[in-house]
């Protein structure tokens, strides 16, 4: 039972691996709602974030540290303007279905 | 015995909870129960990071993401007078292909990760050299990396700035304030002075 009892490295990167794909599967299976569609970006960069600290712990090396935190800026800019960009839409058309938007298409 | 235990009994609760929750972000029917679940990820994911001797950003993890993105998320969730009902019409349509991606992603993720498990490497190090994690992470982020941490400030600053200027929007028929006109009044503009004669007051 040593590899249940021993937490590793291998243990955050298959709880990492779990939310990313989570994250993908909701991008799939969320096709009319946008806000949806955010958040599981969110949980796709928090997975990131788990596999860089994870690492960080395991190596002994602060930098992933570090870089983990500006992800974690780089997210939250994200989601402001992605949910500005979301407000500024369903002030335009009213509904915030991701099959119709299509206003860029040529 | 049990002592010895208590890291993993953690790391399979947390693990647990972060999963699970995660899940029900992308299968609640509502949206608010969506940032809620959210909410409750990042939480455990927070114990994740405390379990992996990563306080700090364990913490930081709480305040920008519990409460600053959520909040942001939960506004716009309740300002958008959306219908949320017939938002989840055609979630079946879409699991089939959403489901086979899914699977072939978390397949190969836990390959890669099996092919450590088999020969564990030294596990999970904490820094033990006397320094506290904060001071750590203080010691090389306004040293080594104070460039990408002055990029990071400009990077919130045009997150501010853009959002600001998405959203700003010019309405009709609300009284706002318009400081140059008021700073541009002059007397001659603002006052009248008038000569009543006695007994007959400035009305007609």
């Amino acid at each position: 039972m040593s590899i249940g009892l021993e937490i590793g490295l291998a243990h955050y990167l298959v709880v990492a691996a779990m939310l990313f794909t989570i994250g993908v599967f909701g991008i799939f299976i969320n096709r009319k709602n946008v806000i949806i569609i955010l958040m599981s970006i969110e949980l796709i960069l928090l997975a990131v974030n788990i596999n860089f600290v994870a690492f960080s712990a395991h190596m002994g090396d602060i930098a992933g540290q570090v870089f983990a935190m500006f992800i974690l800026t780089v997210a939250a800019a994200e989601a402001a303007i992605g949910l500005a960009i979301l407000v500024v839409y369903f002030r335009n058309r009213g509904n915030i279905a991701v099959e119709d938007i299509n206003m860029m298409k040529g | 015995m049990f002592v010895e235990m208590l890291p993993a009994i953690a790391f399979y609760i947390l693990a647990a909870t972060a999963v699970g929750m995660a899940f029900m972000v992308i299968a609640s029917r509502n949206p608010v129960h969506s940032v809620v679940f959210l909410i409750g990820t990042f939480l455990a994911s927070a114990g994740l990071f405390v379990l992996m001797g990563a306080e700090f950003l364990a913490l930081l993890l709480i305040m920008v993401y519990v409460g600053a993105v959520a909040v942001l998320f939960m506004f716009v969730v309740m300002m958008l007078d959306v219908d949320f009902v017939e938002m989840k019409q055609g979630f079946l349509q879409y699991l089939p292909i959403g489901g086979v991606v899914a699977c072939i992603l978390l397949a190969e993720m836990i390959l890669v990760g099996a092919a450590s498990l088999v020969n564990p490497g030294a596990g999970v190090k904490f820094a033990e050299d006397g320094t506290s994690n904060i001071e750590a992470i203080g010691n090389v982020l306004y040293t080594e990396y104070a460039f990408f941490f002055e990029a990071v400030g400009l990077i919130l600053l045009l997150a501010m700035v853009g959002a600001i200027v998405l959203t700003l929007r010019k309405r009709d028929g609300v009284k706002t304030q318009n400081i140059s006109e008021q700073i541009a009044r002059t007397r001659e503009g603002g006052v009248e002075l008038v000569d009543i004669k006695p007994g007959e007051g400035i009305g007609s």
